[in-house]
């Protein structure tokens, strides 16, 4: 497995969908079953390459980077073709790859209005590479790119195939189709956002000039090798800028309170699939990029930063469940789930401690398998009773037992109830947050720990509400002539794998645990070693 | 068995034994028995799982794979307990599921005498309700998924006793929670049992924020989750743990109180009666609210070194409990309801012991009453079967048309009463005995809840008569077209079995006579060196007994005399009206916590609902500006601006074209000329300037 | 012999040479005149040529030489074109450059 090691194996994997997109761009747009067959075979070949690489990864070496190459791309600026994964991508680049072959059999008889599986398929073909290219880049332009090229199409996945409700936009009071709100205020929001994302990767590859290694990098193995050994000072005064620069581009895309106002309206907006991989993987974006790069390359302005972050994650948990109580939409609600449970995903991250940072890997893995379900389940819902407004539902769990009882056990999952994947998140960030890295304001943490752990009874709070509303009780009189049928076989194929992912992960952590462990204690050594010199 | 003896006789002072715990005794590993014990973990979830996935096309919706696993958890826990007796066993076995930074993370099984006497006792009751239940869910209309969720709370209960470290405690501890959630709103077409489920969920829940904070401190702090770490580290008097013992006994001590309905969590354990029956005896009675009890009994090493203070307060909040509960009691008329506020009041009893320190008196009342009082709950279930109403006003006389159940209830209630020579006589008498003896042992306070505990043994008696009488004495009130029958014999057996416990299980600790019971408990690492009486002690003998006597005769007087009319009995026994009213009102705690629920739910929630709509209105502003700012720069600037200049350019060069092209004759000659011209003229420019 | 004789004598052939282009109406005159202002422009750089020592100046007026032949070749044959299709040479009657 030679070309395998030598980073063709990564380079398959993260190109096979683009090659896929462009085979369909070939075939005419009538020939839906050859379209949806070549996403499938190539989605499908995509993941089970991500699979060789769990077994082609060594996981003594899990802190360092693996199965990688490292060519030369733009010479003049000295950015490298440059990846490879270790313990921390691995888990992430196997869930987007494995959430995307799912969206694709879910995907196989649900297409959203206006139908055109061809352009649909393009667009997830795309996205899967954005996403897994972002988790394989070791290199910050290549980073940039992949980062960004998820946005596209997510925003006409969005803008095209979204809700056509009407809404009133606040202030203005004007008119207009909530799927063209939706993907512009996520576009120009995350765009927002890279933009000081990029000024801040370009500000690091200037100040790298002038740090004792003295050549332009962009490459993040090097920028944090200088920050933590060879030069820590090397960003001098501009050090708070740059981190407050890529916190805004991360910030953004977690989302952090107050910065998450973009994810309910393109949650709600966007069709089935859509959500799914927003929830699943296109958040994960974000968190990805403070433990990539923001930790290691600014290990002392993260320090700086800790406290704000975990104060803002507080907010966000807290604000995100509250937030939740007052919806109406069930869609919406569970976007707004997001935000309370990135908040955790954050605290964890804030407390800088190797268990914080693996209880935050292993949360973005739970929450991306559980929420991903949780949006499965109400796109199907909504797609059978045209509305996701809670008020009308109700005795789901009678008119249809199965669809209701994945509903619930996916509930459960996600309030963090032990023995499911959601817990070792939410507890272990708990855990981090007492015993926050030295240095920290121990008082500010474990207040953190307290406002959250009391976040975890709000989250419950508002999921057995909504159990309530949507499962139980007698089913409403206007959907006794309705035909409602239970769950499909493409969804069952869809949603199986996830609900056996939960379980595993929730009996087993060790599965994402066992690779993140050895990468996160190499993190937090380095932090260790560039603040305490 | 003679050494056993001496070594639980030899414990001395509280803190003496703590130094030489556990190595005192010999322990055996227990062998194979030992080490596949985790087969009764398993297997229920495993029938959980097969009964969820093919119950539908099993007969009676896999009943009987249930019962046979429960049956399995009952013989196994047996043999274990008897191989215990003769020879005490502590094994430990983990396996590990993740390691972060220094942590293990593991699932373990414990095998200990206290674990064992809980997988007894937990295998007994669970057998006893699951055969019950196969008649008692007959024809139910979601019979696959209570038996799929009674074997799930089965399993979860044996996790968290089984638990050999404090997070897989948590576990359990949140899983039975689910269970009971699944199970109490079984029922869920009716709003008023989906929000009960709820309620118990919740309430549990912001109990839980205390015991996952107390479970995560310690562990910080040792290094492990381990329970043979936590203990070990707190009994050799680790720093850590001495400095933070008693927020971390109080916080592990608030989520003993969610599970064991303690005040003032306790207002979710009365609604959880929307459950069925079945679910009532063996959870909301006899295991799962019990995990409280059971925490404190595993930790109990901890507090009696490091927490030591907090034990004081555990008391009291058993003694409150017991007391308040066992007033809500006298006034239901839901006979389940009584049943619950009992259990309530039970459970103070056993957390008031174990806050006095009597850790083997605390656990004997949790072993006795599990029996007895699933006993009382599934006596009552066979009445409801019977009658189709929970309600007392509906009953009346039925000793007639259910002797067995008659029979069994009235034994189950001398039983709670404290009637001498009964399962609830031995332990409630050690309970108060170990009060006593703390009042005189360094916690003086305990005399008050020792006589509180008095009180409510008056009390108890005094509901439970009230209970028995007007359900099974005078004339029958129900449908009089429907006339109640015995249950059939599927349920009746585990009641008569149930009675039999209720009778004989007091007799396995009788101070200074036959204390096997001691013995179980105290063949555990870091065994606890509490106090345990050699002889009764007779003040409190007698008192106790005389309390529970004197409120059965009372309740006799006011609610027998079978000859009378039943309104007449009725009317006989009336509260003041004020403290009725409090009573009915349950002292307005369900009002109180629901204001603050409310607040969350509409202003808090409509708040942050709000704000957000705020921050989106900032966003959108920020975007309509912008498309203002941008209408502006277009129009103003841009058109008006640059492009009215660039055009202004364009069409003076334009208008000049237009001026000058006439100079454009055609004429070769003409331009010529012009051409001459000009370099003259540049000739004689030259010229000027070169020459100056 | 100075500078000065070789220059009078170049900006009198030129003069002349502008009054033909200038006044003369047969194209072929006006033809004519240019090339004996390329001849004075020839006689002034072969004179400063060897007044400052440079070869150039010799080598750029046979350059002159052989494009003005050149020229006039081509000019001659427009010029006949133009009267064959006119009947003319009258440079006045050419005005087809006109706006």
């Amino acid at each position: 497995m030679e070309w395998f090691d030598s980073g063709w194996g990564l380079t398959l994997i993260v190109f096979i969908p683009t090659v896929a997109a462009a085979i369909l761009l070939a075939i005419p747009r009538s020939e839906e079953g050859a379209a949806k067959m070549i996403a499938l075979v190539a989605s499908l070949i995509s993941f089970f390459l991500s699979v060789v690489a769990i077994f082609q990864f060594d996981f003594g070496r899990a802190d360092q980077m693996q199965l990688g190459t490292k060519l030369e791309w733009i010479t003049s600026i000295n950015a490298n073709y440059a990846i490879g994964i270790d313990g921390i991508s691995l888990p992430l680049m196997v869930l987007s790859t494995f959430v995307v072959v799912l969206a694709i059999i879910y995907s196989w008889d649900h297409w959203p209005e206006p139908h055109n599986p061809k352009a649909f398929l393009i667009l997830i073909l795309f996205l899967a590479t954005g996403m897994a290219g972002t988790f394989v880049a070791r290199d910050l332009v290549l980073f940039f790119i992949f980062f960004e090229l998820v946005l596209l199409p997510m925003y006409f996945m969005i803008g095209v195939w979204g809700d056509k409700q009407q809404v009133t936009l606040p202030i203005v009071n004007r008119v207009v189709e909530m799927r063209l709100y939706a993907s512009i205020k996520f576009f120009l929001f995350t765009l927002f956002g890279s933009a000081f994302m990029l000024l801040g990767f370009l500000a690091l590859y200037f100040k790298s000039g002038d740090s004792q290694l003295g050549i332009r990098t962009f490459d993040i193995e090097v920028l944090s090798d200088i920050a933590t050994r060879v030069d820590p000072g090397f960003l001098g005064s501009a050090a708070p800028w740059i981190f407050a620069a890529l916190f805004l581009g991360f910030a953004v895309k977690v989302p952090m309170w107050p910065l998450h106002t973009w994810l309910p309206d393109a949650h709600t907006a966007a069709p089935t699939v859509g959500s799914v991989l927003l929830a699943a993987i296109l958040l994960k974006l974000g968190t990805y990029g403070f433990v990539r790069i923001s930790l290691p390359i600014l290990p002392e302005q993260s320090m700086n930063w800790a406290p704000i972050i975990a104060v803002l994650a507080v907010i966000s948990i807290i604000y995100g469940s509250l937030a939740c109580l007052a919806q109406t939409d069930m869609k919406r609600l569970i976007a707004f789930s997001s935000v309370g449970h990135m908040g955790f995903v954050m605290l964890g991250i804030s407390t800088m401690t190797t268990i914080g940072i693996n209880a935050a890997v292993i949360g973005m893995v739970a929450h991306g398998i559980i929420t991903g379900l949780l949006f499965f389940v109400a796109g199907s819902m909504s797609h059978r009773y045209h509305t996701r407004e809670m008020s009308r539902l109700g005795g789901n769990l009678k008119l249809m037992p199965v669809m209701g009882g994945i509903l619930g056990f996916t509930a459960m999952a996600s309030l963090g109830l032990p023995g499911l994947a959601g817990f070792w998140g939410e507890f272990m960030a708990l855990v981090g947050a007492f015993n926050p890295l030295d240095g920290l304001d121990l008082t500010l943490f474990r207040t953190a720990m307290v406002i959250g752990a009391i976040g975890t009874v709000l989250t419950a709070g508002y999921l057995l509400w909504m159990l309530q509303k949507v499962n139980l009780g007698e089913p409403k009189a206007e959907w006794a002539s309705v035909e409602l049928h239970d769950v499909e076989r493409t969804e069952l194929l869809a949603w199986v794998p996830l609900l056996v992912a939960i379980v595993a992960l929730g009996v087993y952590p060790k599965i994402v645990l066992g690779a993140t462990d050895p990468a996160v204690a190499n993190i937090v050594e380095n932090i260790t070693r560039a603040v305490g010199s | 068995m003679v050494n056993l003896a001496t070594l639980a006789l030899s414990a001395g002072s509280l803190l003496a034994t703590a130094e030489e715990e556990g190595h005192g005794v010999e322990l055996s590993d227990g062998g194979l028995l030992a080490q596949y014990a985790w087969l009764m973990v398993v297997l229920p979830f495993v029938a959980a799982l097969f009964i969820t996935l093919y119950g539908k096309r099993t007969p009676r919706g896999g009943a009987w794979i249930a019962v046979g696993t429960v049956g399995f958890v009952l013989v196994y826990g047996l043999v274990l307990l008897i191989s215990h007796w003769a020879t005490p066993i502590a094994h430990t076995e983990n396996i590990n599921i993740a390691t972060i930074g220094q942590f293990d993370i593991e699932w373990g099984v414990v095998v200990d005498g206290l674990s064992i006497m809980m997988f007894f006792v937990v295998g007994a009751i669970a057998t006893a309700s699951f055969t019950y239940a196969v008649s008692y869910m007959e024809g139910d209309i979601r019979e696959t998924a209570f038996w799929a969720s009674f074997s799930l709370f089965a399993g979860a209960m044996l996790v968290l006793v089984s638990a050999a470290n404090i997070l897989q405690m948590l576990v359990g501890w949140e899983l039975v929670g689910l269970a009971s959630y699944l199970l109490i709103g079984h029922y869920w077409e009716e709003k008023e049992n989906s929000s009960a489920a709820m309620k118990a969920f919740l309430v549990n829940k912001v109990a839980d924020v205390g015991l996952i904070i107390g479970v995560l401190i310690p562990a910080l702090i040792v290094g492990s989750f381990r329970f043979h770490d936590i203990l070990g580290a707190a009994v050799e008097g680790n720093p850590g743990l001495v400095k933070y013992g008693f927020v971390i006994g109080l916080l592990l001590f608030i989520g003993a109180m969610g599970k064991s309905a303690q005040f003032p969590f306790h207002v979710w354990l009365p609604d959880a009666m929307a459950g069925p029956t079945p679910v009532s005896a063996l959870m909301h009675a006899a295991t799962m609210v019990t995990a409280g009890v059971y925490l404190l009994g595993r930790m109990f090493p901890f507090y009696n070194s490091v927490a030591i203070d907090v034990l004081p307060i555990v008391m009291w909040i058993g003694g409150i409990t017991m007391l308040i509960a066992g007033l809500l009691a006298i006034v239901q008329d839901d006979i389940k309801r009584v049943l619950a506020y009992s259990t309530v009041s039970q459970l103070g009893y056993m957390v008031a012991a174990m806050g006095a320190g009597a850790y083997t008196a605390g656990l004997f009342h949790l072993f006795t009453h599990a029996f007895f009082k699933s006993l009382l709950f599934l006596g009552a279930g066979s009445v409801i079967h019977a009658v189709h109403s929970n309600n007392m006003s509906d009953m009346g006389g039925l000793r007639k048309y259910m002797p067995t159940t008659f029979w069994t209830f009235g034994i189950g209630s001398l039983a709670l009463a404290g009637f001498p020579l009964l399962a609830g006589f031995f332990s409630k008498d050690e309970v108060l005995a170990s009060l006593n003896y703390a009042s005189s042992h360094g916690t003086p306070s305990a005399t008050f809840v020792m006589w509180i505990g008095i009180v409510t043994a008056f009390i108890t008696a005094f509901y439970m008569a009230r209970a028995v009488f007007l359900t099974f004495f005078g004339e029958y009130k129900g449908d009089p077209a429907h006339e109640p029958h015995e249950s059939p014999r599927l349920m009746t057996v585990p009641l008569q079995a149930l009675a039999v416990g209720a009778i004989v299980a007091g007799y396995f600790n009788v101070p200074g006579i036959f204390t096997p019971f001691t013995d179980w408990l105290s063949g555990r690492e870091f065994a606890p060196g509490d106090h345990h009486a050699e002889s009764f002690d007779i003040f409190v003998l007698v008192l106790g007994s005389l309390a529970g006597l004197i409120g059965i005769a009372i309740g006799y007087s006011f609610f027998f005399a079978d000859g009378e009319s039943q309104e007449a009995r009725d009317r006989r026994f009336r509260l003041p009206g004020p403290i009725h009213t409090l009573l009915v009102n349950k002292y307005y705690i369900d009002d109180f916590y629901m204001l603050i629920v409310n607040f969350i739910k509409r202003p808090l929630a409509n708040a942050a609902n709000w704000l957000n709509g705020l921050i989106d209105a900032a966003v959108s502003g920020t975007g309509i500006l912008m498309s203002v700012l941008g209408k502006f720069v277009y129009e103003g600037l841009d058109q008006r601006g640059i492009d009215a200049s660039i055009n202004a350019i364009g069409g003076g060069t334009g208008e000049a074209g237009g001026a000058l092209r006439y100079i454009q004759t055609g004429k070769v000659q003409q331009y010529a000329a012009v051409l001459f011209i000009g370099v003259l003229l540049l000739a004689v420019g030259f010229f000027i300037v070169t020459s100056r | 012999m100075t500078i000065a004789q070789f220059a009078i004598l170049g900006g009198l052939l030129f003069s002349v040479g502008v009054y033909g282009v200038l006044v003369r109406r047969n194209a072929v005159l006006v033809l004519l005149s240019v090339e004996l202002m390329m001849t004075a422009v020839n006689i002034n750089l072969v004179a400063f040529g060897r007044f400052y020592d440079n070869i150039s100046g010799q080598i750029f007026s046979l350059f002159v030489i052989a494009v003005a032949a050149a020229e006039v070749g081509i000019g001659l044959a427009i010029v006949l074109l133009i009267f064959r299709n006119r009947s003319s040479a009258n440079v006045d009657e050419l005005d087809l450059l006109r706006w």
